[in-house]
């Protein structure tokens, strides 16, 4: 039979799928598990380093379970969501902003007048962590956050003190910024700059803001300040928006009003 | 003996797929602002260049012309995920600074261009050479890149401090520029000029 009939055409191309089809599902299958366990292994070490939690050398994933309290919230109201309200998509467990977004029944379109963080939609309920210190009291809060920056949308937490009013740690665990410039938000100096700044004035207005150049340590308005990254002010102008935009009442408003209030714990 | 050798190491200097066949540029710019991403891409351009060839080369006797192209890239593209696959299983951290550019090594000239300009017409065992030849010939590109990139461009190598940088109390001022992409022409330009006064032969006529 010549390779170039129409029946050999047929029958090698048929051939090369199947065998092709065989080897790529087999390979996604088998390394699924340890794939998932990979992201999981990142996520709760992120989470984990927002918070700076120490891991004093203990496997990340009993630390988690140990100190950290998922917590489901509606982002609108503040309101903390009871465990029988949760679904298969809606499970702190499983909450993934990226498939969220993708939901509408899930999903708030943020009209453009709001969108200080440029990411047109979000999802309507959030998972937020409690960090819990001695006698089960909350010790910090950690929350997600995500906007644009210069070529990418940036994904992290931010970590707020129990009164809910001093930064207590920031981290990005995915963004597409220039290393070495934009990229330059994973510098643990600068992200080191964020701690004990004052996010929030007496009047529970977001007073936290990421200037460019240096601050100057001397003025009165340097408590609330962070350096900008130097060859990088879209990056740092995105990171500005996007944390103000999630601690504003756009963002956690509500909840950090409920609260600062109530401190209404005993709901959950 | 001699022939496998030839064929295993021709395209390191002598016939190098970045800097003599121009092949392969693109990624050669995406992922060489470290070190560590340059080796792993290296690694995965190399094993898919080897394992493409070998499966075109077994087959190459019995792939109908019309649909050659089409069967070249459904192997790539399959071996390609398969990578993808592993790097994202063993190496989680170093794929997700690689995200699409391991996808795209279906797109890279050399592996494409391996299978069709060797593969069809050699045995098995020399195309797997030629894979990993290529291969090397394109990662010793890479690394030189990634090597100059990440020492000039953030004081690191493999993400130690070699230089320590003025931004962490050093004295090494950081060129921005580096970790840009179009560095990486420059660099590329200036390892080709030096590789053509080595050997000038491979200049080409005017």
């Amino acid at each position: 039979m010549s390779s170039d009939s129409t029946k050999k055409t047929v029958l090698v191309a048929a051939g090369v799928c199947f065998v092709c089809a065989i080897l790529v599902s087999s390979t996604t299958v088998s390394l699924a598990p340890k794939q998932a366990v990979n992201k999981t292994l990142d996520r709760i070490q992120n989470i984990l380093a927002a918070g700076d939690v120490e891991a004093n050398n203990q496997d990340p994933q009993v630390i988690y379970k140990e100190k950290i309290k998922p917590v489901l919230i509606e982002v609108e109201t503040g309101r903390i969501l009871d465990k029988s309200e949760y679904t298969d998509e809606l499970n702190p467990e499983k909450f993934d902003i990226k498939k969220m977004v993708n939901i509408p029944e899930y999903t708030y379109q943020i009209p453009s007048s709001e969108d200080a963080a440029g990411i047109k939609k979000r999802p309507k309920y959030m998972v937020i962590y409690e960090v819990m210190g001695e006698n089960d009291t909350v010790e910090k809060y950690i929350f997600p956050i995500y906007g644009k920056g210069l070529w990418s949308t940036l994904y992290g937490f931010i970590s707020l003190d129990k009164e809910l009013k001093i930064v207590k740690g920031l981290t990005f665990y995915e963004h597409g910024e220039t290393p070495g410039l934009g990229g330059e938000v994973d510098n643990p100096k600068w992200k080191e700059t964020w701690k004990g700044k004052k996010a929030f004035n007496e009047d529970g207005k977001v007073i936290i803001q990421v200037i460019k150049g240096k601050v100057d340590q001397s003025s009165p308005q340097a408590e609330h300040q962070i350096d900008g990254l130097s060859g990088s002010t879209l990056t740092t102008r995105g990171v500005d928006n996007l944390v103000r935009y999630w601690l504003s009442e756009n963002g956690y408003g509500p909840f950090l009003k409920a609260m600062r209030e109530g401190g209404s714990h005993e709901k959950i | 003996m001699k022939k496998y050798k030839e064929v295993l190491l021709d395209p390191i200097f002598n016939n190098n797929p970045i800097a003599l066949q121009i092949l392969g540029i693109c990624s050669a710019l995406a992922v060489t602002s470290k070190l560590e991403t340059a080796v792993v891409m290296s690694l995965a351009v190399t094993l898919v260049t080897a394992f493409s060839n070998f499966s075109v080369s077994l087959i190459r006797k019995h792939i109908p012309s019309s649909i050659r192209i089409l069967v070249e890239m459904t192997i790539i593209a399959s071996l390609v995920i398969i990578a993808d696959q592993l790097i994202k299983a063993f190496a989680f951290d170093v794929s997700k600074q690689l995200s699409v550019y391991v996808g795209l090594i279906i797109t890279n000239c050399i592996v494409m261009g391996r299978a069709e300009a060797y593969a069809l017409q050699n045995p098995p065992v020399e195309s797997f050479l030629d894979g990993i030849g290529n291969g090397l010939g394109y990662s010793f590109v890479l690394l030189f890149v990634g090597f100059f990139r990440e020492l000039i461009g953030s004081g690191k190598l493999l993400g130690f401090s070699i230089l320590p940088l003025t931004t962490e109390g050093g004295w090494y001022m950081p060129n921005g520029l580096m970790v840009l992409a179009p560095s990486a022409f420059f660099i590329i330009g200036f390892l080709i000029w030096g590789i053509r006064t080595w050997k000038p032969e491979q200049n080409e006529e005017d």
